[in-house]
């Protein structure tokens, strides 16, 4: 188990992604507005770059037309054929205990080198100025 | 592809079987007078409303009548099909142009005249028989009352639905059809059928009759797609759906696509929770009286459709397919026949007592 | 599949030489057409506009998810998916092993309310498809666009490109204004099995008529579907009008349908003709061999049904011999060569799959 520094903060915007090598492994990192996360770059489906994907909450309904929008539980939309997995558990939501991607752990840490997190809207724009990012492996 | 050797109806022999999907003939306003108010009673022969036949489902033609089943009553019935086959009960599901009609009223009114006509002259005359209503898709509370007024009546089983109809069956016009029918156990029983609103094709109408009965399988698709995307499958979970008629293996072509495209573009339709084909699997049910399936089948070809629970079995009597009436299709495993003869009816007809 | 988490690498150096038979190439913007337009037309276009059968003016009917595209088929230089040639190449051709890639240069010419202009701009987009794609790169064949409603004027056309052999087949939009075997389209068929070019049938967007008997579908899932019944809908109408007793040659590709339903297809319609031969004494054989002899269809949207071990008995009842491989680039439902087909098959089949069945329809 490796901790790498792999982007400075501000180089993803919020919505953003940026796809990074550690340890020989292919990881897509993604800002979610809230909080950094990481998964697995390769789309267990036909292999598509999830880092290509788009960022957005989850949408469920209760029933027909009944449209919501779960604040607190983020996707990427695969950029080929939009399956869905969830940034915190790497979890496809059409199959989510066959089709997963392996999620990272991502910490954001001051240039003294201190733990920012929890992910929280305030910790990031307290630390992100000059704050690098730290992916566990 | 078709075997020469004679089918027989084989399995279903000794079981006691349910056949769900049997014809009766279609009314004319002679029989129908009867059961009319005063205001019908007067216009429909004012009127020369005599008989309403679909074009796109011409039953008076041999196609749609085997040798020796000339008349339809429910005596022939018992002596071509029930009595030979053993039956212990048939669904007879009326196809005629009640619901092609453009005025709401007149379809209403011939609706409820037919459903006591069939009362009178089937139900009352055979205790095997059963029958699904016909009611006016196109004045939906009107067919909401006239479910609601056979509630108690429980030979009626079922609620009939056209597979090329006004407008697609899930659309949300015809909700309180299926909240009605939920209620009371009726299952939805989709047909082969036509009201000409939309040509059958989307490129228009076809040339020749075997085209458009070709395509009743994928008319019967677009109406799967239709409940399903609508929610109606996921809404009225004790409704259950059956596609009679159409041949039944179209479903994998349908179920495979759904599945894979809800992977990608769910968040069209959230309210569908759960992979496609198992609400299909549910909800969803195909009478394989005709089957489309060479004889020399496969028998991965159940695995393939789904779940032989999907499966109804029925004879499309006297619609003139090969073989003896009610004759089993050879394409399938002989000992699927208790399942698709009686288990599943049972399931999928709630008010159905056999 | 077990609950691995999925990631292994799947490179592979075993490069086939791909023929795909379904790119979609783009303008970079609307304008990008108009040179190839005659001035009356231009000028016609700019005033009164290109009128379609569809309610909504230069957009498509059914909004798609992410607009219908693989979101990472832009252009890096900005502009639509697919609209850059030296990007294509450097996302699609080159890493794919893209030997062959047939052009379906989707356009609303075919399906435009004015005929006269419809033939305009199908012969545009014929003369666009050569400058943009076939002539800088040599991978990439042509399809004719036809005015297809008026068979005059789309015999015409394939006359004045019939000595380009960069064409490689005629394209038919299936949502045409009466099913594709009635008569008013057979001078088509007839000049296609003359010059031995194959028909490519792709599902479009466009159309007179609802995508469902039942009347308009309410959702794109629902629209999506529905493509592959208007596939079938040519497939039925060639079979059961006689077209290919009357062109034995024809050759119809139904592209971009999936295949899962060509097999209950054939059954029903053999079973159909079976029991209704009378009315149509002039279809000689049993429908199926007509299929087996007369048609192909491509791969894209590959079947990924929810048990995968089932597309192997599908292959066996279809027929190898009768799929093609396509992409679908840059399209949303994009099918990848090497990652496409997860049950086994023979290296002679995937071959076949992926050239040798296309190579032979369109003699490449
Ligand atoms: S490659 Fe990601 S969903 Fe298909």
């Amino acid at each position: 188990m490796g901790r790498h520094v792999i982007a400075r903060a501000d180089e993803i915007a919020p919505g953003k992604s940026k796809r990074v090598e550690v340890e020989g492994r292919d990881i897509a990192v993604f800002n979610t507005g809230t909080g950094y996360r990481a998964v697995t770059n390769r789309c267990p489906h036909e292999g598509a770059d999830l880092c290509r994907g788009i960022v957005a909450r989850f949408v469920d309904a209760e029933g027909p037309g009944e449209f919501t929008v779960v604040e607190d539980k983020v996707m990427v939309r695969c950029p080929w054929h939009g399956w869905e997995f969830d940034l915190d558990t790497g979890r496809s939501y059409c199959d989510p205990n066959r089709v997963r991607v392996k999620s990272f752990e991502v910490a954001m840490e001051g240039p003294d080198g201190r733990v920012a997190g929890p992910y929280s809207v305030e910790t990031f724009e307290v630390a992100a100025e000059g704050a690098m990012l730290v992916l566990t492996i | 592809m078709l075997d020469d050797a004679t089918p027989t109806i084989g399995p279903i022999a000794g079981l006691g079987a349910i056949d769900c999907d049997v014809h009766p003939r279609l009314p004319v306003t002679a029989d129908l007078l009867p059961y009319f108010d005063a205001y019908w009673r007067e216009q429909a022969p004012y009127r020369n409303i005599d008989r309403l036949e679909l074009t796109g489902h011409p039953v008076s033609l041999p196609p749609y009548r085997r040798e020796g089943a000339a008349n339809g009553t429910a005596a022939e019935i018992a002596s071509g099909l029930l009595d030979p086959n053993g039956l212990s009960a048939a669904i007879l599901t009326l196809v005629n142009g009640t619901q092609a009609l453009y005025d709401p009223y007149m379809a209403d009114a011939f609706c409820q005249a037919t459903n006591r006509w069939l009362a009178a002259e089937y139900l009352d005359a055979d205790p095997r028989l059963r029958a699904a209503l016909v009611v006016p898709f196109q004045h939906p509370e009107a067919a909401a009352e006239e479910i609601r007024r056979h509630a108690d009546d429980r030979r009626f089983v079922a609620v009939v639905a056209l597979a090329m109809g006004e407008r697609p069956l899930g659309q949300r016009a015809n909700w309180p059809i299926y909240r009605a029918a939920a209620e009371s156990g009726f299952a939805l029983s989709i047909q082969s059928g036509n009201v000409y609103r939309h040509a059958p094709t989307q490129a228009g109408f076809p040339s020749y009759l075997v085209e458009e009965r070709t395509h009743m399988a994928q008319a019967a698709a677009s109406q799967t797609m239709s409940l399903l995307s609508e929610g109606v499958m996921t809404e009225f979970p004790d409704m259950k759906i059956v596609m009679a008629g159409t041949g039944a293996t179209w479903i994998f072509g349908m179920s495979w696509r759904v599945a894979k495209d809800w992977r990608g573009a769910r968040v069209e339709t959230p309210w569908i929770r759960e992979s496609p084909e198992k609400i299909l699997e549910r909800q969803l049910r195909l009478t394989v009286g005709p089957f489309d399936a060479p004889s020399d089948m496969d028998p991965v070809l159940v695995d393939v459709i789904g779940s032989p629970d999907m499966l109804l079995y029925s004879s499309d009597y006297p619609h003139a397919h090969a073989g003896p009436a009610g004759a089993w299709p050879r394409a399938l495993p002989e000992d699927l026949a208790p399942a698709l003869a009686r288990t599943n009816p049972q399931e999928t007809y709630p008010r159905l007592e056999v | 599949m077990t609950t691995a988490v999925l990631e292994k690498d799947t490179k592979s150096d075993a490069k086939l030489g791909v023929i795909d038979c379904d790119i979609h190439p783009s303008l970079s913007n609307p304008a990008e057409i108009l040179p190839f337009l005659p001035l009356r037309w231009r000028d016609h276009i700019e005033d009164y506009g290109l009128r379609s059968p569809n309610p909504f003016y230069a957009a498509l009917p059914y909004p798609r998810m992410g607009n219908g595209m693989r979101q990472d088929s832009y252009p890096p230089g900005g502009g639509p998916a697919a609209s850059d040639l030296a990007f294509m190449q450097e996302q699609h051709l080159d890493p794919l092993g893209i030997e062959v890639g047939l052009l379906h240069a989707l356009n609303a010419g075919p399906s435009l309310m004015n005929i006269e202009m419809g033939a305009a701009v199908c012969a545009a987009y014929n003369d666009w498809q050569i400058d943009k794609w076939c002539g800088p790169d040599p991978r990439l064949k042509g399809g004719i666009c036809v005015p297809q409603e008026d068979a005059g004027l789309a015999v015409k056309e394939i006359e004045d490109r019939k000595s380009d052999d960069r064409f490689v087949q005629v394209a038919f939009v299936p949502k045409s204004l009466e099913p594709a075997g009635r008569r008013r389209y057979w001078p088509i068929w007839e000049a296609c099995e003359a010059l031995d070019l194959p028909v490519g049938v792709h599902s479009a967007a466009y159309g007179q008529r609802a995508n469902t008997a039942s009347g308009w579908a309410s959702f794109y899932v629902e629209e999506h579907y529905s493509f592959a019944h208007v596939a079938q809908t040519v497939l039925i109408s060639m079979i059961f009008e006689g077209v290919f007793e009357r062109f034995p040659k024809l050759k119809l590709v139904l592209v971009e349908g999936g295949f899962a339903w060509l097999a209950p297809l054939m059954w029903r319609m053999d079973r159909e003709w079976e029991e209704m031969r009378g009315e149509v004494p002039h279809v000689k054989m049993t429908p199926s061999d007509y299929v087996r002899r007369n048609v192909w269809v491509t791969t894209q949207p590959v079947e990924e049904p929810p048990n995968p071990k089932h597309v192997r008995p599908l292959l066996d009842w279809i027929g190898i011999d009768r799929l093609m491989f396509s992409t679908d680039y840059p399209h949303w439902d994009f099918d990848h060569p090497e990652r496409t087909f997860k049950v086994g098959l023979s290296e002679a089949e995937m071959q076949a799959i992926m050239r040798g069945n296309a190579a032979a329809v369109y003699g490449l």
